[in-house]
């Protein structure tokens, strides 16, 4: 189908189920990390907000450079999962999954964090005095009053793990089914001057990355809108 | 004295430093210029405002202590902000049952009909609230606030950013929800004339420090109260209004000491209310002048004289039926007429501002 072999919908596939669980998991932390910068009165958040968007302007390079040292069999965290009987997470799945999950981070919790300074306190603090606790604020009136934000991040968020490309070519190499994602793979193609599938390849990623713009930037100005 | 706080907060230049108790019972009045405080001790009292170190309890509950916070979800607290504090995704009905809903069966005291009525509000259950005026939203505040049937009720300048004929619409409102209510409320207001005819009790507030907590009749009794710095000393007597004359006129208060005030259709007959006299409108005659335009002239008793201020004196008396009326007159009248306590001059008064 579309002229692609086995090897590229391998990685095709891949790329997807990186990029919906970054997605996910990237939604779940960014939330209360995006409320606590829209709300929170800590001389940290500077700090936090800085580290948080590290990764906009970082060559793709250092960061992977730095993970695949603490990630990896003599790191940090990868020797202590040695260490208790699990393996390290240099070139594998895991690995890249904690690497797009940072280096995503920005594009999730920018959105969420205007989403949630434009909500302002007032409609939590309504809730609570009408008896809400905590979930059920968060259920019944910041996630319906700033859905536009979510949906923004997380487009974003999955868009930008599908345009990964120096953390998992440092990290994760360029191993099938495991770590040979679509960017990583055009790379390959074009190296092995296989011009033709990189095309191919090269193509969708374009089309796929102007529709989700599209998508955004609609949904964006529909929110602008709809808050006056 | 069962809701009390204790709070010192220091924010840059602002220094907020109370402890006082306040009534469980009545409307109690936080007064004050913008920026004393008043609204951050509100905050406080809601727990919207986790100052460290500060107290607070409401009867035998602590909600405030040490280590010990309770959120404010917990409280029981009903809260009605200046504006646009209505849920935007909800109708409503949304709006007016989503406390309703989150408030235990067996304390649910207001149901949403009861509510509707008394509020007026029945015909707008399933608008949109961006279709909603300024004065309905505040009615619709009002009453989704009331249906969690709180026990305490903190209105956070509600009628600040609603114009002067709004503000005439939801007066009538907010007062009788005071009287039906059975909720002590604390008002936060930088407005004399919503004190005047709302509150039983007055927190004076200035610079983060509460000047003096005292009775609405003590805080009208000084002619150097807070009350009066804008329109100068003002009279609030109390009464009730009877049904309109052949003349368009309605009596108001006992017979002998009564007013008779322009026709006020919006306003039944038969319930106690007050009406605000500034004292500039007030004027002393030794005789009753039969040939003049003025229609209310009582007896009254000169009760205290006081000093000239800015070229006059605001002279004390007591109606008929012992109310405080003040009047404002230059030295030289005192002079001429020759007013002292004791004398029972005319009190001519100009003007009567009718407070529900």
């Amino acid at each position: 189908m579309l002229g692609l072999g086995p090897a590229d919908w391998q990685a095709i596939e891949l790329t997807f189920k990186l990029c919906l669980y970054t997605t996910i998991i990237l939604l779940i932390l960014a939330t209360p990390v995006a409320w606590w910068l829209a709300n929170g009165r800590s001389a940290a958040r500077v700090a936090v907000q800085s580290v948080v968007a590290l990764p906009l302007v970082l060559p793709p390079t250092v960061l992977g450079f730095y993970l695949l040292i603490v990630l990896g069999p003599r790191g940090f965290v990868g020797g202590t999962l040695e260490s208790i009987g699990l393996h390290h997470l240099a070139f594998t799945f895991e690995g890249i999954l904690v690497a797009s999950v940072l280096s995503s981070m920005p594009f999730a919790v920018q959105p969420l964090t205007e989403a949630f300074n434009n909500l302002g306190r007032r409609p939590v603090e309504v809730a609570s005095s009408l008896g809400a606790g905590l979930w059920d604020r968060f259920f019944t009136v910041i996630l319906p009053l700033t859905r536009g934000g979510f949906v923004v991040a997380a487009t974003l968020t999955f868009a930008h793990t599908v345009g990964e490309f120096g953390v998992i070519l440092m990290l994760g190499g360029s191993i099938p089914g495991e770590t040979k994602v679509l960017s990583v793979l055009i790379y390959d193609h074009a190296e092995a001057m296989n011009y033709e599938a990189a095309h191919r390849l090269s193509l969708m990623l374009v089309i796929f990355a102007f529709l989700t713009l599209f998508v955004v930037y609609s949904i964006t100005r529909r929110f602008r809108v709809a808050k006056v | 004295m069962t809701l009390s706080v204790r709070a010192w907060l220091q924010r840059e230049a602002f220094t907020l430093d109370v402890d006082i108790g306040l009534p469980r019972e009545g409307v109690t009045s936080l007064f004050g210029r913008s920026g004393c405080g008043k609204t951050t001790l509100l905050r406080i009292i809601a727990g919207l405002e986790r100052v460290r170190g500060a107290e607070v309890r409401f009867g035998n509950e602590v909600w405030q202590e040490r280590r010990r916070f309770v959120p404010l979800h917990r409280r029981r607290i009903g809260l009605v902000f200046q504006e646009h504090s209505l849920l935007p995704h909800l109708s409503v009905r949304g709006n007016l049952l989503y406390g309703y809903k989150r408030t235990p069966k067996e304390i649910r005291r207001l149901h949403l009909r009861e509510a509707t009525d008394m509020l007026g509000i029945g015909e707008l259950l399933d608008r949109p609230i961006d279709q909603l005026s300024g004065g309905q939203r505040q009615r619709v505040s009002l009453g989704r606030a009331l249906l969690t049937s709180p026990q305490l009720l903190l209105l956070d300048e509600p009628m600040a950013a609603l114009d002067t004929q709004t503000k005439r619409e939801i007066m009538p409102f907010l007062s009788r929800m005071a009287s039906e209510a059975q909720v002590p409320i604390v008002l936060v207001t930088h407005a004399p004339d919503e004190v005047e005819r709302l509150a039983d009790r007055v927190v004076f507030m200035r610079d983060g420090r509460v000047e003096c907590s005292e009775s609405l009749r003590q805080a009208l009794a000084r002619p150097d109260s807070p009350l009066f710095a804008d329109d100068g000393a003002a009279s609030v007597l109390e009464g009730v209004l009877g049904p309109v004359n052949e003349h368009g006129l309605r009596p108001f208060g006992v017979e002998s000491a009564r007013l008779w005030l322009p026709s006020e259709d919006s306003v039944p007959s038969g319930q106690p209310l007050r009406v605000r006299i500034l004292a500039r409108d007030v004027s002393l005659a030794l005789d009753d002048p039969r040939r003049i335009s003025i229609q209310n002239h009582l007896r009254v008793t000169i009760e205290r004289i006081g000093p000239p201020r800015d070229g006059r004196s605001v002279v004390a008396t007591r109606t008929a039926d012992q109310q405080l009326l003040l009047a404002e007159v230059t030295p030289w009248a005192v002079q001429k007429l020759g007013l002292e306590p004791g004398m029972e001059p005319f009190a001519l008064i100009k003007s009567v501002a009718l407070m529900g």
